[in-house]
């Protein structure tokens, strides 16, 4: 008999509750529980950074938590980042203007993991922006338009 | 008033949904009654497989399944099909779906298990007893061919796969009559795919109704449609393969592997879908890669360094087995003589068997380890003969009054390789301004003085793209007034729809958003041929433009009867067709697609075909040239070794450009990939083929943190092979840089005389060779 | 890479946590997680049983306990970071920590999981070993110290009992007039360090007072260059000194491994030693 519990999670504001196998990923859980594709799984080991959600706030590898392990907490997935109405975030406005993504796979973690970094640091160098996505591979771009569009969301927040 | 859109900076089409989470690439697909699968893989990389016992592993509760190779039953028993073939092929060895009695590289799948979950399926992968005779394994590329060296098949007498070689010129007169003769030989060594999304694929059987279903994430769907077609022995038209979303492919995902055979006959006996997710593990031991290339070279000069020939060996590491003929070696040889007007070539390749996983291109294919020999003999000139290397480089670089130039090589399918336009040196002379690299000794002086050690490093290149025979597209305008535009063509991240969709908007005068872009379905397209090598832009967009041209065309024609006026009159624009001058007298192009589409017993207008549609396969008459020059500043520590990439210029011409924005993407890209080839991406295996780096801790991409800015200059010298004028751009970036690097690594240590054979360049090595250095120094 | 199943607890008491350990023999600790989920995913551990430390109170903070800190165990990395009474009296480590990895992983590793699982080229052990930390932990029969020189028993492998806990540890910081440094060879940003070095110097009067310089990445355990640390004591504070330095650590015992020699760790702690005691005696110039 498989180890399982129910969890109740809020995910990107809505309470969600289901039952999960004990050694389920966090990241499994959402994609296949919950059907929230966004979040993509590149490596599960804790590299690529493809997987990142926030929890509670904070940037997490989601394929380094078991689900159970988010019971009773807050979950943020990429598909949690635009308005209700459906309005892009600053980030998600400049990834689309700077060309911050090819073939989008890397994106999610990118996205996830910029948010939470430009909210506490908003006014960040260069050299701070590559030094905050190298825990995140992305094989298409080169980064530089991943940066350039951190640069400039982050410019646009400040002046909003 | 026509909207101009190519050549403009349009923000893609693809990105709102990926930004938002929306994408659908394999594993995001959902199929009722799914059922999921795990291989077992080989833990060795040569043995006998004595027996498999999968008994405990089908007895798990969850399992519906478990098949090896006899499972598969007699229909499905024989090895897969070369798809490549070619008289150079002396032996052809192809793989069984699942390992038949011999497993030859540690990762090759001897058996599936098929559960309700991944995770089951792993489970039961687990409870799989097999008894394995291990054989010894060959690793060594330089020891391959020896007389008592393992061999990587045991019914073999060697390791030869085959033999190739580059030949034309007078090479004797070549180097009789040279000033003089310089030699190097050197190790490349590539490295793996790691698109960030694995391989993947889902199978569905439908017999009575659709038929057989691949979802893929693949670059070349058609090809593994027709490979799925022979070695089923079943029409293409009951096959449909499809390739969603595709998180990167960069050339091992344009193959077919043993997988996209066995997940559709699991789910034919399954009667369910069954979906396999490759885990990263998996990539790392299964996904082709591209491995060791040895180079052993000579080349003759004159005094003023002008390069009269090159002769060499090449060696090239296969892998155990030939999903890819000789595609690879091919294009390492085809590049030569790169950027130069050489007048005679002689280089030899051995393709030689080892016991790993199967070689491919990756991002440029062998075009950057021939680019890198020949820049790496430049350097030698330039280094030997004491002349500045971009002066070495002016004096050979093959001149545009020269074009179209024929190198004397042949390209893969028998054509000549022809240089059909650019400027070399006016690029060269864009990157060094770029790169400030008359101020650089200034900059290396200072350097130097507070003891820290700069260097700059240049690399020059062609790239042919662009490879036919086509990649077609359909235009068709319906009913509704939009736009309908399918092509074959795949997508890993390229944007290719934003950029189909530029070309059909302008020519067909609709905006963009109106169109619905399908691609990389074998059923909404007829045929297709895959994205590698550079190819597509040069082929889908002229195919889009003749296309949206036709339909222009048939639709002013169609307008001027209808609204009674002159085509000369008549314009487009966002899908309406006015007459000039009275902007009243109007109909819209989904009016014009209905009277074309008429109901039943009513009639198409006379003179005209149904449909206001039309499908064309127009590409390039031949090879689109593209070419760059790379310029790169490191700064060496020697204390560590370590090597930062401190400035990084590009030069580039890909002709004319669609949307600039996409071609820079893809340039700082290719760079990126090319310095993690140059510095950091290392597959080590033991002597008996075990590969030890199989995560992300130990096999090193280039992050953010590392990689410089990449400053990009264009020049755009159309090409007169297509109706566009474009070239490709996917590969430009990767082919020079690693070149470029090491050039520079040397030029920052030529004080110590340093000189490397090897790449990647890993701090530990340049500790070695700088205390040797200054070992001898001191002498 | 799914984890083969187990069965999953989740105590709230470290009580119960060192409980859980003594009834089930075949079990792991997940702390942050993100060094044994990798290992759970590749399936290298096949434990029949996980217990989960993260609902347990009273684990985790940072405590000013005059002339030492108090670390719970479960203190997550970014925490530590952050932590005013670590900026004030043990920099040092929130200097580190900038190489722990990326933010994260600091957001869910903590110092007690780096501790145990001890790892070679880990940052935080080599910091333990710099400030000869003290190591509590807890068993069915009580509480012990475990000197952290006594800490690591063998490679990965500490000196904990299969039923004991790791609760907390103490890091007896420097008072005085010192600076420190912190110098670390890694390939890319937040890999794991090839050599690291961590040092501390007490200066007074021009002369050097106290040394302590750690070597991580280089030996299966951190090393204290005890050696070079007795020649500095006395000497000034200068290139000369850190220089012979250097060549003492040149001489250390390194591993050898697949991607890395023996000779360019050693290599790399000399180059090292010197960069962190110049940066040590730098940092010292500049507070008053």
């Amino acid at each position: 008999m498989a180890d399982t519990r129910e969890i109740t999670v809020t995910v990107n504001g809505e309470s969600r509750t289901a039952t999960a196998e004990t050694r389920t990923s966090l990241g499994d859980f959402l994609r296949q529980t919950l059907g929230l594709t966004g979040t993509h799984m590149g490596c599960e080991h804790g590299v690529c950074g493809a997987c990142t959600v926030l929890v509670d706030g904070e940037a997490a590898r989601s394929c380094l938590m078991l689900a159970v392990q988010a019971d009773g907490r807050e979950i943020t997935t990429v598909e949690g980042l635009a308005d209700d109405d459906g309005a892009l975030s600053p980030l998600q406005e400049a990834f689309w203007k700077h060309h911050g993504l090819q073939c989008g796979f890397c994106t999610p973690g990118m996205l996830t993991s910029l948010t939470a970094y430009l909210r506490d640091n908003p006014d960040p160098s260069e050299r701070d922006v590559r030094e905050a996505i190298s825990g995140n591979i992305c094989r298409c771009t080169g980064y530089q338009g991943i940066v350039d569009a951190a640069l400039d969301a982050a410019k646009t927040m400040r002046e909003g | 008033m026509v909207v101009r859109y190519l050549g403009a900076e349009v923000q893609r089409m693809e990105d709102p949904r990926l930004i938002t989470g929306n994408g659908r690439y394999v594993d995001d697909i959902k199929l009722d009654g799914m059922l999921h699968a795990a291989f077992l893989r080989s833990p060795h990389a040569h043995a006998k497989i004595r027996s498999i016992d999968t008994s405990r592993a089908a007895a798990l509760e969850g399992v519906h399944w478990v098949f090896t190779h006899a499972d598969l039953g007699p229909k499905y028993a024989h090895r897969m099909n070369q798809l490549y073939p070619a008289p150079v092929i002396e032996q052809n060895k192809t793989q069984y779906p699942l390992a038949k009695d011999e497993v030859c590289y540690v990762g090759e799948a001897l058996a599936v298990v098929v559960a309700d979950s991944r995770a089951i399926a792993e489970d039961a992968v687990a409870l799989i007893d097999v008894d394995y005779e291990t054989l010894p394994a060959v690793v060594d590329i330089m020891t391959a061919l020896e007389d008592g060296a393992p061999l990587a098949h045991a019914d073999t007498t060697s390791n030869l796969m085959g033999r190739m070689r580059s030949q034309f010129g007078d090479i004797e007169d070549a180097f009789a009559k040279a000033d003089h003769v310089f030699s190097a030989s050197f190790m490349q060594h590539r490295g793996g795919c790691h698109s960030m999304e694995t391989r993947g694929c889902i199978g569905r059987d439908d017999p009575w109704g659709d038929g057989l279903t691949l979802w893929t994430s693949a670059q070349s769907p058609y090809l593994i449609r027709r490979a799925l077609s022979r070695w089923l022995d079943e029409p293409e038209e009951r096959i449909r393969v499809v390739a969603p979303d595709v998180g990167g492919g960069f050339g091992p995902k344009a193959g077919f592997y043993p997988e996209e055979i066995v997940i559709p006959l699991l789910a034919r006996f399954m009667e369910r879908p069954v979906k396999w997710i490759e885990d990263r593990r998996e990539h790392f031991m299964s996904t082709t890669t591209q491995r060791d290339q040895h180079w052993a070279l000579e080349v003759a000069c004159t005094n003023e360094g002008k390069i009269l020939g090159l002769r060499g060996k090449v060696t090239h590491e296969n892998g155990a087995f030939v999903p890819y003929g000789i595609l690879l070696p091919n294009s390492s040889l085809t590049p030569l003589p790169g950027a130069y007007s050489i007048a005679a070539i002689d280089v030899g390749v051995d393709i030689v068997f080892t016991n790993t996983v199967p070689n491919s291109p990756v991002r440029g294919a062998g075009r950057p380890c021939g680019i890198y020999a020949v820049e790496r003999m430049v350097q030698v000139v330039s280094r030997n003969l004491g002349i500045d290397p971009a002066t070495v480089r002016r004096r050979n670089y093959v001149r545009p009054e020269q074009m179209p130039y024929e190198t004397g090589a042949t390209l893969r399918g028998g054509a000549k390789c022809v240089y059909d336009s650019g400027d070399y040196e006016a690029l060269l002379d864009k990157a060094l301004e770029l790169a400030d690299y008359d101020g650089f000794a200034a900059r290396q002086a200072a350097a130097r003085a507070e003891g820290r050690y700069l260097g700059i490093g240049v690399s020059s290149c062609i790239e042919d793209t662009g490879m036919g025979p086509y990649e077609g597209t359909t235009v068709r305008v319906e009913a509704s007034g939009k736009v309908a535009v399918r092509t074959g063509a795949a997508s890993q991240g390229q944007g290719h729809h934003t950029m189909i969709a530029m070309i059909v908007a302008e020519n067909l005068g609709v905006a963009p958003e109106d169109i619905l872009f399908e691609s990389a379905d074998t059923s909404k397209f007829p045929h297709g041929v895959g994205t590698i090598g550079s190819r597509v832009a040069a082929n889908v967009g002229p195919s889009a433009f003749d296309a949206a041209t036709k339909v222009r065309e048939k639709a002013l024609k169609l307008a001027a009867e209808v609204l009674e006026a002159s085509e000369a009159d008549l314009d487009i624009e966002d899908g309406v067709v006015r007459v000039n001058g009275a902007p009243d007298v109007s109909i819209t192009l989904g009016e014009l697609a209905v009277q074309l589409s008429p109901a039943s017993a009513m009639r198409v207008p006379a003179g005209f075909d149904p449909l206001l549609e039309a499908t064309s396969y127009d590409g390039s008459s031949g090879s689109p040239i593209a070419c760059g020059s790379n310029v790169a500043e490191v700064e060496v520590d020697i204390g560590t070794g370590e090597v930062r990439v401190l400035r990084y210029s590009v030069a580039h011409d890909c002709g004319v450009m669609i949307n600039p924005k996409v071609v820079h993407g893809q340039i700082v890209g290719g760079v990126v990939h090319g310095i993690g080839n140059a510095l950091f991406e290392r597959m080590i295996y033991d002597n008996q083929g075990q590969p030890l780096t199989t995560n992300y801790g130990e096999y090193l991409l280039p992050l953010a943190s590392e990689m410089p800015r990449v400053d990009v200059t264009h020049m755009e010298t159309p090409s007169p092979l297509n109706s566009l004028g474009v070239k490709g751009a996917g590969e430009g970036g990767t082919i020079p840089a690693a070149a470029a690097i090491v050039a520079a690594i040397e030029n920052a240590l030529a004080e110590f005389d340093v000189e490397i054979d090897y790449y990647p360049v890993d701090p530990q090595m340049l500790t070695e060779l700088i205390d040797a250095g200054a070992a001898e120094a001191a002498e | 890479m799914k984890p083969a199943p187990f069965t999953y607890h989740d105590p709230t008491t470290a009580d119960e946590a060192v409980a859980l350990l003594a009834s089930h023999e075949d079990a792991k600790i997940l702390a942050g997680g993100q060094s044994l989920m990798p290992m759970l995913n590749m399936r290298f551990v096949v434990p029949d049983h996980v217990i989960d430390l993260n609902r347990i109170d009273g684990i985790a903070g940072i405590r000013d306990a005059g002339d030492r800190i108090e670390i719970g165990a479960m203190t997550r990395q970014r925490d530590l970071m952050r932590d005013p009474v670590i900026a004030a009296k043990a920099p040092v480590i929130a200097e580190a920590l900038n190489w722990v990895g990326h933010f994260q992983t600091r957001n869910r590793g903590t110092i007690g999981g780096s501790l145990c699982h001890l790892d070679p080229a880990a940052e935080l052990p080599c910091l333990m070993a710099l400030y000869d930390a003290e190591l509590k932990v807890q068993g069915p029969d009580g509480g012990r110290t475990i000197p952290f020189a006594e800490w690591p028993l063998a490679y990965m492998l500490p000196s904990i009992g299969p039923d004991e806990l790791l609760t907390g540890i103490e890091v007896p910081h420097w008072g005085g007039n010192h600076g420190y440094g912190f110098v670390e060879f890694a390939r890319r940003h937040g890999d794991f360090a090839i050599v690291a070095v961590a040092a501390l110097l007490g200066v007074e009067g021009g002369k050097i007072t106290r040394a302590a310089i750690a070597i991580g990445g280089a030996d299966t355990r951190p090393i204290r260059l005890t050696e070079a640390e007795d020649a500095l004591v006395g000497a000034a504070p200068d290139a000369d000194a850190f220089a012979a330095a250097a060549e003492i650590a040149r001489g250390i015992d390194a591993m050898s491994d697949a991607y890395v020699s023996t000779a360019y760790r050693q290599r790399l702690a000399a180059t090292l030693v010197a960069r962190a005691l110049t940066a040590a005696a730098d940092n010292l110039k500049g507070s008053a």
